[in-house]
């Protein structure tokens, strides 16, 4: 039993880590349909970031607290960059866009190596977050995973309410569901584009700071993390917050059972294949957005 | 733009992302055939020697230390008058972290610039991708890192740990302790699955039972579930043999799951001095490693090394044991052409049995037979300071059974 509630949290917090990992690209990919294959490259820098502001503030809970806004901006700030330079550019021809970010996460790649060396580079975690709550009947619940779960869930309530309640989320969906329409009722649709950029990119640096808690910081970290991203937007369904949120905590209990019940090689499988028949079933994703749009 | 269209190219790119992981794992060797035996050009004042090792690619980062410490091995020997009376002139390629290459290099260190002797490889991958280079052309190279075993080719000599000097030593070290279960936790590979292999047929003779086995994809950095397997076996001691990132992952999650060094210590045979960096002493500290040597070895010859390996690349590079392994494979080599008299590879092979170093590590010995060397293997703990302190050795050193011939229990193993 208590394996079993054990199992359950660790399935729930792989699908937090899925969530944060994919909640930056349900903004650019899910609803602008920019295919950015540098966004692992963002949660890099949202990575290093921590790293270098641990070099400078010393108490690991203080840098860790500091790391987020200033990852949240870091990351934000590059994405704008990019998508200033080089998506704009190329808003009609998407296959390009997917080799020319394709390049750029191989740059960003190099450009870590050549500034922070091949190796890993390791943070200091704060002691609170190293720790586990003991509950009765032998269960331990890991700090670290539960600070991921709550950065995560409050990230998608402060996305929903921004994109719900705000002029600009207003302008943002508006945007999304009928590009010329928004456009001659006055929106500047290039300024939203680079806000919604931004907003993404900078989850992306978010889910960073996240997973120096977890795992390597290295210059490859992003990655091994892009493909799992794309599977949670699109088996949720392209321009729609909700199905990634219920696909990425289905996978992570999925993945979690199992990786149980069998390895982890073949758990991989057991995901992979239920994704392929669900996309048969629903090739749209679980939500779909509807849309007046003609294109 | 329809909501399909966007999907395409998705495929598009995990298409792209495919090929891009094949293209790294495609392995051809290069056999041409025909061509034996190209006698290495000792005509000039100068001996030509080759240096192996990736400087690129995903494997840099641990090659380049070892590229280091042979190349510091060479300035030795050079400062001390050569080999044979010649100077030894490097001849360095980068094998790229991928296999074919290191076939395609070691073919031209040998073919083109007739070189004596190759020092260099590191994964097992690359070992396999150029032995059959070396068997074909009988040219000699020199393999720094702890491997599987069970492999013996007359070109290669292997300066690191087979298994009967790390893996069997690590296991004695936990009966030792009074370890009567095991859980084994390691990366999908070929050496951590002939490990695992070994050390369940080592349980079933000793007594121990083994409670878990679980594998991680190389790169895997999602280890929850494994650790709860880990917890919940209520295992002794767990034998680690995961590589590289995971490792980062799994010890963040054996602590924050609140298991400890002292409840349930890990064993590691892939986490020396370079790595404990990257993964943080935070997470490592009182955790064990078997290995062969650490930079704490005490020593005449260790502190010459350590301090000459600082002075020349950095104070804060640490020295680990498959750069000490390098070292010494460049010093027995010399040591086996002075003995032969000559360059020629068939003298120094026969030349090989019994050479002696008195190595950072200790004395090792030669074994012309296995091609192996003598080591004594250590144990040793990981210090809040990322160096690693020797708790145990084998007191003398421990001599090479790539096959596990000596041991009863590993009859049904090769």
């Amino acid at each position: 039993m208590t394996v079993l509630f054990g199992q359950l949290f660790t399935g729930i917090s792989i699908g937090a880590v899925l969530l944060l990992i994919a909640l930056g690209l349900a903004l650019t990919f899910g609803q602008m349909n920019v295919i950015n294959m540098a966004h692992g490259e963002f949660i890099m820098a949202g990575a290093y970031t921590t790293y270098v502001l641990q070099q400078s503030i010393t108490g690991a809970g203080l840098s860790l607290v500091v790391a987020l806004p200033v990852a949240f901006v870091v990351a934000g700030a590059m994405g704008v960059l990019l998508e200033v330079l080089l998506i704009r550019r190329l808003y009609a021809r998407p296959l390009d866009t997917l080799l020319v970010t394709w390049g750029v996460s191989l740059m960003l790649q190099q450009l870590a190596r050549d500034v922070f060396g091949s190796p890993n580079v390791q943070t200091r975690a704060p002691e609170l977050l190293t720790g586990n709550v003991a509950l009765p009947g032998g269960l331990t619940i890991a700090n670290n995973r539960l600070f991921i779960l709550a950065l995560a869930l409050a990230a998608v309530a402060a996305l929903t309410l921004a994109l719900r309640l705000t002029p600009l989320g207003r302008r943002i969906r508006a945007v999304v569901q009928n590009r010329d329409l928004a456009a001659v009722s006055g929106i500047a649709t290039s300024r939203v584009d680079r806000t919604t950029f931004f907003l993404g990119s900078g989850l992306a640096g978010l889910a960073g700071v996240a997973l120096t808690l977890l795992g390597p910081i290295g210059p490859t970290m992003g990655t091994n993390l892009i493909i799992d991203a794309f599977l949670v937007v699109v088996v949720g369904g392209i321009g729609q917050l909700k199905g990634s949120v219920i696909v990425a905590f289905a996978l992570g209990v999925l993945q979690a059972t199992g990786e149980y019940l069998t390895t982890l090689s073949v758990a991989k499988v057991i995901v992979f294949v239920a994704i392929v028949a669900f996309l048969q079933w629903r090739p749209q994703g679980l939500f779909t957005l509807r849309t007046r749009s003609l294109a | 733009m329809s909501l399909f269209r966007g999907r395409r190219i998705l495929a598009g790119a995990m298409t792209l992302v495919a090929a891009a992981a094949l293209t790294a794992c495609g392995s051809k060797t290069t056999d041409e055939g025909g061509a034996t035996g190209v006698t290495a050009d000792v005509s000039g004042d100068t001996v030509k020697v080759g240096l192996l090792n990736s400087l690129s690619g995903t494997m840099a980062i641990s090659e380049v230390t070892v590229r280091d410490s042979i190349m510091l091995a060479v300035e030795e020997i050079n400062a001390a008058g050569g080999v044979l009376g010649k100077k030894i002139q490097p001849v360095g390629e980068d094998g790229a972290s991928d296999w074919p290459t290191f076939a395609e290099k070691a073919e031209k260190l040998i073919s083109e610039d007739r070189v004596a002797a190759v020092f260099g490889c590191w994964t097992s991958a690359s070992r396999k991708a150029v032995k059959p280079v070396f068997e074909k052309n009988k040219a000699l190279l020199f393999y720094p890192v702890q491997y599987e075993g069970l492999e013996q080719s007359p070109y290669i000599f292997y300066t690191g740990a087979t298994t009967n000097q790390q893996i069997v030593p690590g296991l004695d070290y936990l009966k030792s302790q009074g370890a009567k279960s095991v859980y084994l936790v390691g990366s999908d590979y070929v050496f951590p699955r002939t490990a695992n292999k070994i050390i369940k047929a080592y349980a079933t003779a000793n007594g121990m039972t083994v409670l878990g086995e679980d594998y991680a994809p190389l790169g895997s950095t999602e280890f929850g579930t494994i650790v709860n397997k880990v917890k919940s076996s209520g295992a002794d001691a767990v034998f680690n043999t995961l590589n590289g990132d995971s490792n980062v992952a799994f010890f963040k999650e054996y602590k924050s799951a609140g298991l400890t060094a002292a409840a349930m210590p890990v064993v590691s045979v892939s986490i020396a001095e370079e790595e404990v960096k990257g993964i943080g002493t935070q997470y490592l500290e009182g955790q064990l490693t078997a290995w062969n040597y650490y930079q704490t070895t005490p020593g005449a010859a260790n502190s010459k090394f350590v301090a000459a390996y600082k002075a020349k690349y950095g104070a804060d590079k640490p020295t680990s044991d498959p750069m000490e392994a390098a070292y010494v494979g460049v010093h027995l080599w010399k040591a086996m052409v002075e003995k032969a008299g000559a360059f020629d590879v068939e003298k120094v092979r026969s030349a090989s049995d019994g050479i002696t170093f008195d190595a950072p590590e200790g004395l090792v010995t030669v074994d012309g037979k296995t091609q192996h060397i003598a080591k004594t293997a250590r144990i040793g703990k990981i210090g809040a300071d990322g160096l690693i302190t020797e708790v145990w050795n084998s007191g003398k050193p421990v001599a090479p059974d790539p096959y596990l011939k000596t041991y009863p229990w590993a009859s049904g193993l090769s």
